[in-house]
């Protein structure tokens, strides 16, 4: 079968939904991102990027592909490496056999993304489905590019074996068998109530809507006066990670609505469809969040970390609500 | 986010690529619409991208001014930091900051000028000069 390349909003879910759809069961993205339960937030000020730290709005990487094995009947195999030569000649095996393959790479070295996002994140999942026979160029469909790229050995073997927070030790996977239709009654009910257990009850107060409290505390304690530059590099990290990182727009809320939209037409529970409208409100108001926060950043607005401080917490407030009401018609 | 307000002012940091976006069309379904950028993401983007050439530029006067070794500013322009050039040459960030004197930084050895210069890949004479 030749295979088919779509255009994503996020990595990991977009590589496995098309991975999927070519093993016979055609599943979106938003679908493959739901029934995971990979919707989050996470405030982590222990790891630090450039000196800042980690905001997500979703769960851990390989957390999707994971997810996906037991609700699909679905055995996936992950394969890292000690070496870039075992790596690559692994890769080529596996292509050779007309697998397909998802990696974890780094943004930074990989040549077909934009100069301005080549940061040093590696978490990014891309698919390579062959070779070109004349230039020995790996083929790959890396979900958020709107089309199929190529790829030079060199590059790629870069990419695979970047070193840093998540390092990808030239991480491969692929799924062995294949997937089945699932319970959809069974399965869909117990992913959604799972996303609201991570966002209401996590034991730890930086996850779930208690870290977007935490957040919105650290915001506050920034010093607008003395460091305004230092503030605005930190704001500006937290809009990075809800838009600038394939998140399909406000922070994974948009992408989890439109699950939840499959999801009340799959079990014919028009509540859901409720809900979902309900998510997208809330993902309008991130939205918001990250227009106000880039204003402050150019001066189009006072730099006034209170104020986004009391948005979060306004949101913290409309999504601790919504869970409730989501956890309730599941 | 309703179709019409997917932002399509563009995004000079995406290069000319389009991303892909939810948002409710005419019949109230999420579904995925192309999106050729939002200025919001673009003055993130730009904030961060600045703040590391703001780095590198810096790093540059100063190595001009014979303050700091050319790996200091080859170190920012390849987007890293002290913390993670240690964790890709395997090297304690102590001997890194010490290799960012200019004194220093001349009388390496071939072998660890040239794992500088994989780890940002750079030839060992592109490491030596800061441009």
């Amino acid at each position: 079968m030749e295979f088919q390349h779509s255009h994503a909003s996020h990595c990991e879910s977009g590589v496995m939904s098309s991975m999927l759809r070519h093993l016979g069961l055609p599943i979106s993205e938003a679908m493959a991102f739901g029934l995971s339960s990979a919707l989050s937030f996470a405030y982590l000020p222990i790891i630090k990027i450039n000196g800042l730290p980690l905001v997500a709005y979703r769960m851990p990487p390989k957390f999707i592909i994971k997810g996906l094995q037991k609700p699909l009947g679905l055995k996936m195999r992950f394969e890292t490496f000690r070496s870039p030569e075992a790596g690559e000649q692994r890769l080529n095996e596996l292509l050779d056999a007309g697998r397909l393959v998802g990696m974890q790479t780094s943004v930074f070295w990989l040549p077909y993304m934009p100069e301005d996002l080549r940061f040093h994140f590696n978490a990014h999942n891309v698919l390579a489905y062959g070779r070109d026979a004349a230039s020995g160029d790996y083929l790959l469909s890396d979900p958020v590019v709107e089309t199929t790229v190529t790829c030079a050995p060199a590059n790629l073997r870069r990419a695979r074996f970047a070193k840093g927070v998540l390092a990808p030790k030239g991480l491969l996977y692929y799924p062995e068998g294949k997937p089945s239709e699932p319970d959809w009654a069974k399965v869909l009910p117990k992913a959604i109530k799972k996303t609201t257990r991570i966002l209401l009850d996590s034991p730890i107060p930086i996850i779930g809507v208690r870290g977007i409290r935490r957040l919105a505390n650290a915001i506050e304690r920034l010093d607008a006066q003395g460091k305004p530059a230092a503030a605005k590099m930190f704001i500006g990290q937290i809009v990075r990670m809800q838009e600038e990182i394939g998140t399909g727009g406000g922070g994974f809320r948009f992408i989890y609505a439109a699950f939840l939209q499959e999801a009340a037409e799959r079990l014919a529970r028009p509540a859901l469809n409720e809900l979902s409208e309900a998510l997208v409100d809330i993902g309008d108001e991130w939205r918001e969040f990250a227009l106000s926060t880039a204003r402050m950043i150019r001066d189009r607005e006072p730099l006034n970390p209170a104020k986004l401080a009391d948005k979060l917490r306004a949101i913290a407030d409309r999504e601790q609500a919504f869970f409730r009401d989501l956890r309730r018609a599941a | 986010m309703l179709d019409s307000e997917v932002p399509q002012e563009g995004n000079s940091t995406l290069g000319g690529q389009r991303k892909a976006m939810y948002a409710r069309g005419a019949d109230g379904k999420l579904h995925i619409v192309q999106s050729a950028g939002w200025e919001v993401e673009e003055i993130v983007t730009r904030q961060a991208v600045e703040d590391l050439n703001r780095l590198a530029e810096d790093a540059r006067q100063r190595v001009i001014a014979g303050q700091t070794s050319a790996l200091e500013y080859h170190m920012h322009k390849a987007r890293m930091d002290v913390p993670l050039l240690s964790q890709v040459t395997g090297l304690w960030q102590w001997r890194i900051r010490r290799h960012f004197r200019p004194d220093i930084f001349q009388g390496l050895s071939a072998g660890l000028l040239k794992r500088y210069g994989d780890a940002m890949g750079l030839t060992v004479e592109q490491l030596q000069k800061a441009e």
